[in-house]
């Protein structure tokens, strides 16, 4: 995939962003630290497991985290700051500028209302429509989503699960957003039904020019439609790079086990030889020293244990948290 | 119909089939319709062969399983276990589960949250009134890998992560000391670094004590990792089986070769259209031409089988070791 003209200004800018989350024991570090630039019309892909903190991550997007949450560092939304925006504001960027696609859409959409009305909502409420134009659009959506107009007039439990992932998107599109934000947009769906909905998502995007943070724990789902990746562990980027050169030549070794849990079928390296990663994601309470990975990492120094590891230079336009990259930049 | 059949088969005739299907068929009546779930399925799992069932969602693959663990019974057709038909008498179902155990998704699900491992894990030797528990619970632990086994008899499973807990819901199969493990979706659930680590522990059981495994999965992947032989189900029947290498390397019923090429990186897709298929109205003909996308193409009319592909049903597959696919096209263009 073709990585967009740099000259525009990133649509999203994330600086140091750090959330917190604070329960009755203590304090809970989801997201520590993380900076990166989405540019306007590409795609990114956000890997890592539960617990990494890529749900919070883009739930702090649009300040849909529920109120223990301590949120630092900053978000630019079109250079304008997410964090510190007026509510009013803020009610009014939702949908309109980014909206969020989640995962499970059984739990997403009232059950009790129509489809046509779900769908048709947010252009009602950011005034974007009258009733009669958002007839109109809801068809123009729901047609865009391949879904059978007449389906405006049914309910949620009359539809599959990807019927109901593409009513979701079709909500999403609505305000005609400029950046949407998939959270494990087909996790719980079929194989095939996924590839529509991915298929969907990478041709709506494409043609929209609108601008993708697609999450997952799946990496060869996200190399097949975002440009680049940034794999999350512990709260991290512990990644970052062009999508296929991270997924197939990832620099750190947990992109690496990551890239090599599922497997490529036809790969007699991975016949009969699933590759997992010992060990367990690190209680976020109770973080490892030095680099958080290391009690887990195949390829762990001494060093590992007291290090403070942080994003070095890993290439063109890439970036890893590994000691290991680091000693050959400083080689090369 | 299935007339019954002569009483007892020696064991080993067919090559230790251990587990087998037999013109299985599974009916439902779902909102006043009947839903053929399992329509006319033959399998075998042999001895130490782990056998991965893949299709969608409503292909009648979690049936089947359930079928075979004799917790379904079946319309007609029978389901064997060592050469002889199933019984389905309470005493005689109970001895069959020790041979034949499940292994159930989503561990957080299938774990009483009240329960510590040993209890969990226990359930079973307590139920078959084994003598020696709290050893049969000590070697299944060590054997899924949680060892030394007596620090994980008093956790419960809110302190365990989600791949311990996997390793529980396995240990609790292994505890009977089962020869089959059914294992819905075993990794479905789990995070990915973690799914890698249990599909090495089926295979190192299989290793170790000869289990065989009947892996129920969407998942093409994990058939590649661990399967020696793949059978896809679409509505009901098997439409494409045989060894792993061969199936999903030149898959040919187009089914198959439908899901390949959806798998990340795969050159060229074919994404079905319509919607998954719905076992109260299987279409005439072959079961699959409506979605069909070499029908579509015109290369089956090409090759002089488009009027087969809608008229013709195409016959039950055997359970045979080999590759072999129920589709017409595949039957003339090789």
């Amino acid at each position: 995939m073709s990585e967009r003209s740099e000259s525009r200004a990133g649509l999203l800018e994330l600086d140091d962003l750090s959330v917190t989350y604070r329960i009755a024991s203590g304090e809970v570090p989801a997201v520590r630290g993380v900076s990166l630039t989405l540019d306007s019309g590409a795609a990114l892909g956000v890997a890592g497991e539960s617990g990494s903190g890529k749900s919070t991550l883009a739930m702090a997007l649009l300040r849909l985290l529920p109120r223990d949450a301590r949120v630092g560092g900053r978000i630019l939304l079109d250079g304008e700051d997410v964090l510190t925006m007026k509510w009013g504001r803020m009610r009014a960027v939702r949908w309109a500028e980014a909206s969020i696609v989640f995962q499970g859409a059984q739990h997403g959409l009232n059950p009790v209302r129509k489809i046509g009305d779900q769908v048709a909502e947010p252009l009602l409420v950011h005034g974007q429509a009258r009733p009669e134009a958002a007839r109109k659009r809801v068809a123009e959506l729901l047609d865009q989503v391949g879904l059978p107009t007449w389906r405006a007039r049914s309910y949620p439990h009359e539809l599959s699960g990807g019927q109901r992932q593409r009513v979701m998107i079709a909500m999403a599109l609505a305000c005609s957003p400029r950046l949407i934000i998939a959270d494990e947009p087909t996790t719980a769906l079929d194989v095939m039904v996924q590839a529509q909905v991915l298929t969907l998502i990478k041709d709506l995007v494409a043609e929209n020019g609108i601008s993708l943070i697609m999450i997952s724990h799946d990496l060869s789902v996200l190399a097949d439609v975002c440009d680049r990746l940034a794999v999350m562990y512990a709260g991290r980027i512990v990644e970052q790079g062009p999508s296929g050169e991270v997924f197939h030549d990832a620099k750190h070794p947990y992109s690496k086990a990551l890239a090599a849990a599922f497997p490529t079928v036809g790969d007699p390296a991975a016949r009969l030889a699933p590759k997992g990663l010992g060990g367990d994601p690190p209680d976020p309470m109770q973080l490892p020293t030095g680099c958080s990975f290391h009690p887990r990492c195949p390829v762990a120094l001494d060093e590992c244990a007291t290090l403070d590891v942080e994003l070095w230079p890993a290439g063109e336009r890439r970036t890893a948290a590994c000691v290991h990259v680091r000693a050959k930049e400083e080689a090369s | 119909m299935t007339e019954t059949q002569a009483t007892k088969e020696k064991v080993s005739t067919a090559g230790q089939n251990l587990l087998e299907a037999r013109d299985l068929h599974v009916e439902f009546v779902a909102r006043g319709r009947r839903a053929r779930a399992v329509d006319g399925v033959n399998l075998s799992i042999g001895e130490g062969e782990i056998v991965a069932l893949v299709g969608e969602s409503g292909c009648g693959k979690t049936t089947l399983a359930r079928t075979l663990l004799g917790l379904e019974r079946p319309t007609s057709g029978e389901v064997r276990y060592g050469g002889t038909a199933l019984d389905y008498g309470s005493k005689a179902l109970k001895a069959y589960r020790r041979q034949v155990q499940l292994v159930l998704q989503d561990p957080t699900g299938s774990l009483n949250p009240r329960h510590t491992v040993y209890e969990a894990v226990a359930e079973g030797p307590r139920i078959h009134g084994l003598a020696d528990e709290e050893t049969a619970v000590a070697t299944a632990l060590s054997r899924a890998g949680l060892r030394p086994p007596e620090r994980f008899f008093l956790r419960y499973p809110h302190e365990l992560s989600g791949g311990q807990r996997q390793r529980v819901v396995i240990a609790g199969a292994l505890a009977l000391n089962p020869h089959v493990l059914v294992a819905d979706e075993p990794v479905a659930s789990l995070d990915a670094s973690v799914r890698g680590e249990i599909l090495a522990l089926m295979l190192k059981l299989r290793a170790d004590l000869g289990l065989s495994a009947l892996v129920v999965t969407h998942d093409l992947g994990l058939a590649w990792n661990i399967a020696d032989r793949v059978a896809v189900m679409y509505l009901g029947r098997i439409v494409e089986s045989g060894p792993v290498e061969q199936v999903l390397t030149a898959p040919r019923h187009p089914y198959t070769q439908a899901l390949m090429s959806v798998l990340p990186e795969s050159p060229e897709r074919v994404v079905l259209t319509g919607e998954p298929p719905d076992p109260t109205r299987i279409p005439g003909g072959c079961r699959f031409h409506a979605r069909c996308q070499v029908l579509a193409s015109g290369k089956a009319a090409e090759a002089g089988v488009d009027g087969k592909c809608r008229s013709e049903p195409l016959d039950v597959l055997p359970a045979v070791p080999g590759a072999q696919a129920a589709c017409h096209y595949a039957d003339v263009a090789g």
